[in-house]
């Protein structure tokens, strides 16, 4: 070791702080990963914990129990069931038994023992979650798990119903279609525009002025805090143009004009990859400027076009602010018929439940956050798939 | 030749049409970005027509819907600022030392493993990290300051700055990493050839060169957090709260905009039409970080002859 000492000192180049710097460098680089790793443990917390408190929302607590189809029980349907039963059934679906016995006039009279809807605090029980269940009930539930009575099984209800204010009968099913009658509005209005826009500053457009304040506006408007979307739909589509509130066409067409820079950008990025020889030959085939973009330019572009625009779609899809602002966020049971009905998004959705005091509708919302993701991770692969199927070298 | 020529008009009237439909797109754009601002701005002046200017401005209490009500938007701004610098006081180290990693050490393989992750951060829609700040974050905040004798409540200003932050790190990485790969080679080797080490290249020569292109993703984080709106709706508090301490509970711009809109008042009361007042606020400060951030970016495009940020 000290032959080692006297060595460096006899060494002209030699830097006493050398190994100082090595250490300090050594630091900086450990610095950099330790904040790529916190981001990405981040990542892995957030989905294991979504996943954690989402997946139970998946199965739900059915109890096999004896109906009777009869007048009493058409007056009040509390009466279907035996009294014992009265706090473990789901009252929302004990509520829907006269509807059926109208529409099937053969049950009048019969007795069925059939698999029915559990309370949501009989569902919080099985699954050893915060209850408020009674001590007798709770041993009547004991009891029933015992002869097999009371199951938990999958949970078509949460695909299939709409929203409700009872936590066990509640759905994304009109959120879906009231989130895919919005996002149809916002492409059949951004996607057009979005690539014209493209086209015309891509191919046509002089560098003048006037084409330097569209650019700058693109810019702008994509920087532009997505809430105040919503007060421009507010103000303008419904208390100026009258147009339907909390409706997917109000909805989709804030998001369209949200998603329109997204649009622009990446089309403008396609059209700018295409290189300028199939522009030139077209152009020597006699061919004008128009026939140019539009039978050899825009298709050779339209990959990179349609990532652009899936990405944007997702973005959309994503979105609440604006829609809170345009009131999507009302109670709604049913799903939309009509772009003019009120309706609610899957974001919108995840919103309100999330402001619900029962403990059910939590997992309720980390189940609907894990649907959303799915979709928007899928979304994403799809345009990576695209990008890279159809991808030219040039 | 007469039929070449007839021929030859109507196509040019018929490429006019369309150009003439391009260009109708492409003011849409304008169109909207001015719909946005009269729209904000009329509301707003009938909103001032109602109440003080300066006292919005300057005033300390905000309490809509009660008797004699008032509205000075300075805890509102506080809270707003408090969240705001709680995240970015998260998102620059980590998403700055993140892009580090990505553009100078990793390799090109790893890289192209790492950046989809840190997007698919981006990709989170803000309703999903305000539910996880709400339901997961801020109860461990709590049972963390319980643990150290401190006391926060359920609203914290922590949770949703903390949340926000890890919201914006992409936001910074992506662009600081773009800017970082755009400095030229030859800078590095001329001074990893002087004998510094690699670390002292980047935090010397690199970082420096890259500072105006860093700073402007800095910015334009900024402006993200002050306009996020689902996190702070979710996670912070309703209460406009003057105060320092992170951990108790506040409320910001965006925050109150939402309930002003979703509140029961009729649309040309005080009430409703503040929003409209914040709104503005809002839309102009955004703008003004937006136009400091493209052309510190610009500057950095001339200096490097950069054509792909």
């Amino acid at each position: 070791m000290i032959k080692r000492k006297n060595k460096n000192k006899n060494n002209p180049f030699y830097d006493p702080t050398l190994s100082k710097r090595h250490r300090s460098s050594k630091r900086f680089k450990r610095f950099t990963l330790a904040s790529l790793l916190f981001s990405i443990a981040f990542l892995a917390f957030f989905l294991f914990d979504i996943i954690g408190k989402g997946s139970p929302a998946f199965e739900q607590a059915y109890v096999n129990v004896e109906v009777t189809y009869n007048e009493a029980s058409m007056k009040s349907y509390r009466k279907a069931i035996d009294r014992k039963y009265n706090n473990i059934v789901s009252r929302a679906w004990l509520r829907t038994l006269p509807m059926e016995m109208k529409k099937n006039p053969e049950l009048m009279g019969t007795k069925v023992k059939m698999w029915v809807l559990a309370d949501d605090q009989v569902d919080q029980y099985l699954k050893g979650h915060y209850y408020k269940l009674k001590r007798k009930d709770r041993v009547l539930i004991d009891d029933m798990k015992e002869t097999g009575d009371v199951e938990l099984k999958f949970n078509k209800i949460f695909f299939l119903n709409g929203d409700s204010k009872t936590p066990e009968f509640a759905g994304l099913n009109s959120a879906i279609i009231g989130s895919i009658l919005t996002l149809i509005i916002t492409m059949l209005v951004a996607f057009p525009i979005g690539v014209m826009t493209a086209v015309y500053l891509e191919e046509f457009a002089d560098d003048n002025k006037f084409t330097q304040t569209i650019e700058v506006n693109i810019n702008n408007l994509a920087a532009i805090p997505s809430i105040l979307f919503g007060l421009l739909g507010l103000a303008i589509f419904i208390n100026l143009f009258g147009m339907p509130r909390s409706s997917p066409l109000v909805g989709g067409l804030t998001l369209a004009l949200m998603t329109l820079p997204i649009i622009i950008v990446s089309s403008r990025a396609a059209l700018r990859a295409v290189p300028d020889s199939i522009r030139q030959a077209a152009y020597g085939l006699g061919l004008t400027k128009i026939e140019v973009t539009r039978d050899h330019v825009l298709p050779l572009a339209f990959p990179g076009i349609l990532t652009g625009s899936i990405i944007g779609l997702a973005q959309a899809m994503g979105e609440t602010a604006p829609l809170i602002i345009i009131g999507m966020i009302a109670f709604i049971p049913d799903s939309p018929e009509s772009i003019f009905q009120a309706a609610t998004v899957m974001p919108a959705q995840l919103f309100t439940w999330a402001g619900m005091p029962e403990r059910m509708y939590i997992e309720k919302t980390a189940a609907g956050i894990m649907v959303l993701l799915t979709i928007l991770i899928s979304l994403n692969a799809l345009a990576i798939y695209l990008r890279k199927k159809y991808e030219v070298k040039w | 030749m007469h039929s070449f020529e007839s021929k030859n008009k109507s196509t040019e009237l018929k490429e006019n049409l369309i150009k003439g439909a391009l260009i109708t797109a492409s003011v849409i754009s304008i169109l909207t970005t001015f719909g946005i601002l009269f729209s904000i701005l009329f509301e707003a002046i009938a909103f001032f027509e109602l109440r003080s200017f300066w006292y919005f401005l300057t005033g300390t209490e905000w309490s809509p819907g009660i008797a004699g009500s008032k509205f000075g938007a300075i805890p509102i701004f506080a809270g707003t600022m408090m969240i705001t610098f709680i995240a970015m006081f998260v998102a620059i180290p980590i998403g700055l030392g993140s892009a580090v990693f990505m553009s100078e050490y990793a390799s090109h393989e790893t890289r192209s493993y790492l950046k989809p992750m840190l997007e698919v951060l981006a990709g989170i829609p803000t309703v999903v990290y305000g539910f996880f700040a709400a339901i997961t974050v801020a109860p461990l905040i709590v049972k963390a300051a319980s643990a150290i004798g401190l006391e926060a409540t359920f609203n914290s200003a922590l949770a949703s700055g903390v949340v926000m932050g890890i919201m914006i790190i992409p936001v910074i990485s992506s662009l600081s990493d773009d800017v970082i790969k755009a400095v030229p080679d030859s800078q590095r080797k001329a001074s990893l050839g002087l004998g510094m080490t690699q670390g002292e290249t980047i935090k010397n020569i690199v970082l420096p060169s890259a500072l105006p292109g860093i700073i402007s993703a800095c910015i334009l984080g900024f402006s993200k957090a002050i306009g996020e709106t689902m996190i702070v709706v979710m996670a912070a508090g309703l209460r406009p709260n003057l105060s320092w301490n992170p951990l108790e509970d506040m409320t910001t711009v965006t925050v109150t905009i939402v309930n002003s809109l979703v509140g029961d008042f009729e649309f040309n009361s005080p009430e409703t039409l503040s929003a409209f007042a914040l709104g503005l606020m809002l839309f102009v400060v955004t703008l003004i970080l937006n136009i400091i951030s493209l052309s510190l970016i610009r500057k950095f495009k001339e200096k490097y002859k950069v054509n792909t940020l």
